[in-house]
Formats: structure tokens, C-alpha cells, sequence
């Protein structure tokens, strides 16, 4: 019997059942007409390749439009996407996923993954919790143990000729860091992979398959809660239970929400980010061989990976109707904030849509802009350094085994989901 | 020549203390922190303009 009744089955399921009820919209699916009028990111299209149609529609129609998702717009130019990543007043975060389901306004200003799902004031305070955890300091600790188990993930590939590195590599180093965080065992990373796809990927699938898949991760989150509650620990699930917010203990919805947001805002991510650089040198000889000669410039090409592929597109919510940059947006219009199309956007980047490894000015945007800064970028760019230093150090010569066979996650975050490399030993 | 951090636009990014940790630091919730007076030695200024040009929120002035 866990002593904390926040956490009592029953309280905690009544409580997650309002928050899957929302306003529905018809699905639209399939094959995008015209990208100005009817752009999808969720189209295998976009995700094979998504920049020649962002660069297009830069020129020709900086703020496109769609009737899917029951309606969403999709600025290109990175001062358009700026300017909404700062307006708060106008462009909330209740929802940040873009789907057919657009949740409740009474969820507001919390949202169900506080604090990226928050508004202000609250999201101040829900952020402020978070951030000593991981502080650039904080999270240097974990880096030895970080560099150790990508050293045990290359042993395992021994004697393979062609390694799958998206899979058998990036997908693994963020899964453990984070597990280690949050306190779950090891041996879970499988299960998370699945609710990671669950909550990124597939958001034309009808709402009675999402939620069941959503329940199924806030099933394992309470068991993990209730395990912590009876056993107190030195990691972040334990920190969130006994958190406080204006002198009481959290809302319990908040804890697991927090929860859910670190272990899939950390994982999905981190490894797009760790895949797409591997890719990139995978197919560019010249700039593998510069990195493996000079590694002291890794920081920089770490940047110019993170400009050139950045993995993560966000969404706002809009406010209430209003005409805006020239278009006419109504209240609960999706936004997409794609921080990729801003990272290349030439009116704000020289050489936009090149890849320059030793770039020397590089305000990107990938970890977003504004309040909503991303609380694990630390974290990530350490994982990030840590995962291309082993790899380059112990494979310097690969190359994409079969450029065709290389596949791209569909939706907003976006990295490779199987990336055959050819490993050329010495 | 002497830097700034607008506390109100910085966002805790932490590029300045990545690429001029010299010159800044960071507090216990990751917000960048200027060293001492913000007085850029010589020969650090190259480094101090480094920093600015990379702040995605410009909130590293040169005084
Ligand atoms: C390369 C890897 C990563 C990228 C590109 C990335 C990107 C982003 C972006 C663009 C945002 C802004 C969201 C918005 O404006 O709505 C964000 C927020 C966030 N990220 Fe990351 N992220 C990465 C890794 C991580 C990791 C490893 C963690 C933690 C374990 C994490 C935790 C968060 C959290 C908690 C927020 C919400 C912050 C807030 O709303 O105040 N991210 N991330
Ligand atoms: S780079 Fe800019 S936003 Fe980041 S910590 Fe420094 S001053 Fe703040």
C-alpha cells in the first residue's frame, strides 16, 4: 500500500481521464495536394525530406496553410517563428503535438506535460524546478558513465561489417542517460522506444489507438511513482514527489506529466540529433576526415549539425481570432514552430542551406527560443559530444552501406530511424 | 571593452559560457552569468564577440 494517496490507482486514473477528452476533428490523410494549401508533416514526403519544400515555400508562401488537423499554419521564415516562440499572449503551448485532438482549454496553464505543455505565470514555476538538475555542472557527472557505455555499445557491434546506427547505436545512449535520471531500471529502454512512438509519431491514427497507448505509459509512470513513494532515491523521480509548488506538495497529474515529458522530450530527440550527425559524415567524406584529423573541432560541427538538422519542430495554439503577419488565423489554429525551417532560413544564416562544420556565427534555434528553451539542451549537446567523440574515435572510416534503405522518422521530431552504415576496419 | 548579459532575454542557452568561459559562468539554474566586472582582457576580445555572435536570444551586449 503506497502511503502517498496521490498515487492511488483509482485517484490517479479518474484524474489522466480528463485529460484525453477534447475536440475532435475529421482526419485527413494521404498524398499533399499543394504544399501552400495543404501541407502534412505527418506524409512520408516531407519526411524523406522536408527542406527543399520548406525552402520553397519561404519564397512563395512564408506562412502556409492546411485543413488537416482541423486546421494548422506553418511559418517558414525564422522571423515569423521568432516572433510566436516570444508571443505568449497569443500562441499558448496547451498543446504542442499536433493532432486531431485538440485538449481542453480548462488545461491551461498547466497542460498535461508541465512545463513545456505551460503557459505563463505557472510555467515559470513548474521550469524553475527543473533546471538545477540540469544545469551544464549537473550534468557533467553522468558524462564519464555516458562515454563508458558507448565504448560497451561499439563492443557489441564487433565483427559486423554493416551496423544499423540508428537502432543499435543512437537510439540506446539518450534511453539509458535518461532512465538514470529519472531512476527506472535499465532493462525498461525497450518499452520506452514504444511510448516514444506513441506520443510522436502515428497522429492520424484514430484517437481510440492513442489512448490506450498513452494509458499504457501513465500505467508504467505510476508504477514507477508508487515504487519511489516506497522507496525513496537519489534521482529525479524522488525529487518530484516531494517537489513543491506555492507550498504544496504537486498535483499528481503534474508529477507523472513531468515525468513523461523528460523521458520522451529526451530520448526521441537526442537521438535524431546523435543519427543525423552520423548521417551527415556518413556521406560527406570530406567533412569526416577533417573531424577525425582536428577533433577540437567537433564543438563547432556539433552546432552546425544541430542549425542544419535540427530534430524538433514544436507547436502553439492560437489564442484567439486575429489577423496576423498578413494572414487570418483563428482561435485553436495549430502553429507549427519548425525551429529546422528557421535554422535555414537565409535572410538570417550565410550559406543557409550548406552544411559548414567550422561555422563561426551560429545563433540556431534548434533548442527553441524564449521561455521555453529546452531544460535538457545541456544534456543533450553532452550526450551529443560524447556519443560522435566514441564513434569517430573507434569507427573513423564508414560510409551509408545503402543510401535507399535509410529511413526518417515521420512527425515532428525528426531523425533517422534505420541507418545502415559500412564500417571499414583497419 | 566591457560585456553585458540582459537578464531578461537570457534564457539559460549557455553558449557563452561554452565558448568564452573566461568571461562568463553559469548560476545554479543555468542562466549565464558575466565574471567579475565584464571587462574583456586583451587579447579575449575575439573570443567576447564569439560569444555574442552565437547567443540565440542577443542577450550579450559589448559596452
Ligand atoms: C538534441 C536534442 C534535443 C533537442 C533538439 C530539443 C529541442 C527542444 C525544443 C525545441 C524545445 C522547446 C519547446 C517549445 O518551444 O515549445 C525543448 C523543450 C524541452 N526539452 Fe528538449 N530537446 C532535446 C533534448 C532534450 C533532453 C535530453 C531533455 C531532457 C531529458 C529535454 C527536455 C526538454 C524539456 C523539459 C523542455 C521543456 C522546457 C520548457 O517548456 O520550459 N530535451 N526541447
Ligand atoms: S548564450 Fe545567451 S541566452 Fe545563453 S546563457 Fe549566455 S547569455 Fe544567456
Amino acid at each position: 500500500m503506497t502511503s502517498d494517496s496521490r498515487f492511488d490507482q483509482q485517484e490517479f486514473n479518474d484524474r489522466l481521464r480528463t485529460r484525453t477528452v477534447g475536440v475532435r476533428n475529421e482526419v485527413i490523410a494521404g498524398p499533399v495536394s499543394d504544399w501552400t494549401t495543404d501541407f502534412s508533416h505527418a506524409e512520408p514526403e516531407w519526411a524523406a525530406d522536408p527542406y527543399p519544400i520548406q525552402d520553397d515555400l519561404r519564397q512563395r508562401c512564408p506562412i502556409a496553410h492546411t485543413e488537416r488537423f482541423g486546421g494548422a499554419w506553418l511559418p517558414t521564415r525564422y522571423e515569423d517563428i521568432a516572433a510566436i516562440a516570444y508571443d505568449t499572449d497569443r500562441f499558448s503551448s496547451r498543446a504542442i503535438v499536433v493532432s486531431n485532438v485538440r485538449p481542453p482549454l480548462e488545461l491551461a496553464p498547466v497542460g498535461g506535460v508541465p512545463p513545456i505543455s505551460s503557459d505563463p505565470p505557472f510555467h515559470h514555476d513548474a521550469r524553475k524546478l527543473l533546471l538545477p538538475a540540469f544545469t551544464k555542472s549537473a550534468v557533467a557527472h553522468l558524462e564519464p558513465e555516458t562515454r563508458e557505455f558507448c565504448h560497451s555499445l561499439i563492443d557489441g557491434l564487433a565483427g559486423q561489417d554493416v551496423v544499423d546506427a540508428a537502432h543499435d547505436y543512437a537510439q540506446h545512449i539518450p534511453t539509458r542517460v535518461i532512465a538514470r535520471m529519472l531512476g527506472f531500471p535499465p532493462e525498461d529502454g525497450p518499452h520506452f522506444r514504444e511510448f516514444v512512438e506513441s506520443a510522436l509519431e502515428g497522429v492520424n491514427l484514430p484517437p481510440e489507438e492513442r489512448i490506450p497507448r498513452m494509458e499504457k505509459l501513465f500505467g508504467y509512470l505510476l508504477a514507477q511513482i508508487r515504487d519511489h513513494v516506497d522507496n525513496p532515491r537519489d534521482d529525479l523521480t524522488t525529487y518530484l514527489i516531494n517537489a513543491e509548488l506555492y507550498g504544496s506538495k504537486l498535483e499528481p497529474g503534474h508529477v507523472a506529466g513531468t515525468m513523461s515529458l523528460l523521458l520522451i522530450a529526451g530520448i526521441d530527440t537526442t537521438w535524431s540529433a546523435i543519427g543525423a550527425s552520423l548521417w551527415h559524415l556518413a556521406r560527406t567524406p570530406a567533412d569526416r576526415e577533417r573531424l577525425v584529423a582536428d577533433p577540437s573541432l567537433l564543438p563547432a560541427a556539433m552546432e552546425e549539425f544541430l542549425r542544419a538538422y535540427a530534430p524538433v519542430t514544436m507547436a502553439r495554439l492560437v489564442k484567439e481570432d486575429m489577423r496576423w503577419n498578413g494572414v487570418d488565423m483563428k482561435a485553436d489554429d495549430w502553429v507549427l514552430l519548425s525551429f529546422p525551417a528557421a535554422n535555414r532560413d537565409p535572410a538570417q544564416f550565410d550559406q543557409a542551406g550548406e552544411v559548414v562544420i567550422d561555422r563561426e556565427v551560429n545563433r540556431h534555434a534548434a533548442f527553441g527560443l524564449g521561455i521555453h528553451r529546452c531544460v535538457g539542451s545541456h544534456l543533450a549537446r553532452m550526450e551529443l559530444r560524447v556519443a560522435l567523440e566514441v564513434w569517430l574515435e573507434r569507427f573513423p572510416n564508414f560510409s551509408l552501406a545503402d543510401p535507399a534503405a535509410v529511413r526518417w522518422a515521420t512527425g515532428q521530431v525528426r531523425g533517422p530511424r534505420t541507418l545502415p552504415l559500412r564500417i571499414d576496419r583497419p | 571593452m566591457k560585456v553585458k548579459i540582459d537578464p531578461e532575454r537570457c534564457q539559460g542557452h549557455g553558449r557563452c559560457y561554452d565558448l568564452a568561459p573566461g568571461l562568463f559562468h553559469d548560476d545554479e539554474e543555468g542562466y549565464g552569468q558575466v565574471t567579475g566586472d565584464g571587462v574583456v582582457p586583451p587579447g579575449e576580445e575575439h573570443t567576447a564577440r564569439l560569444a555574442v555572435s552565437n547567443c540565440p536570444e542577443r542577450a550579450i551586449d559589448i559596452l
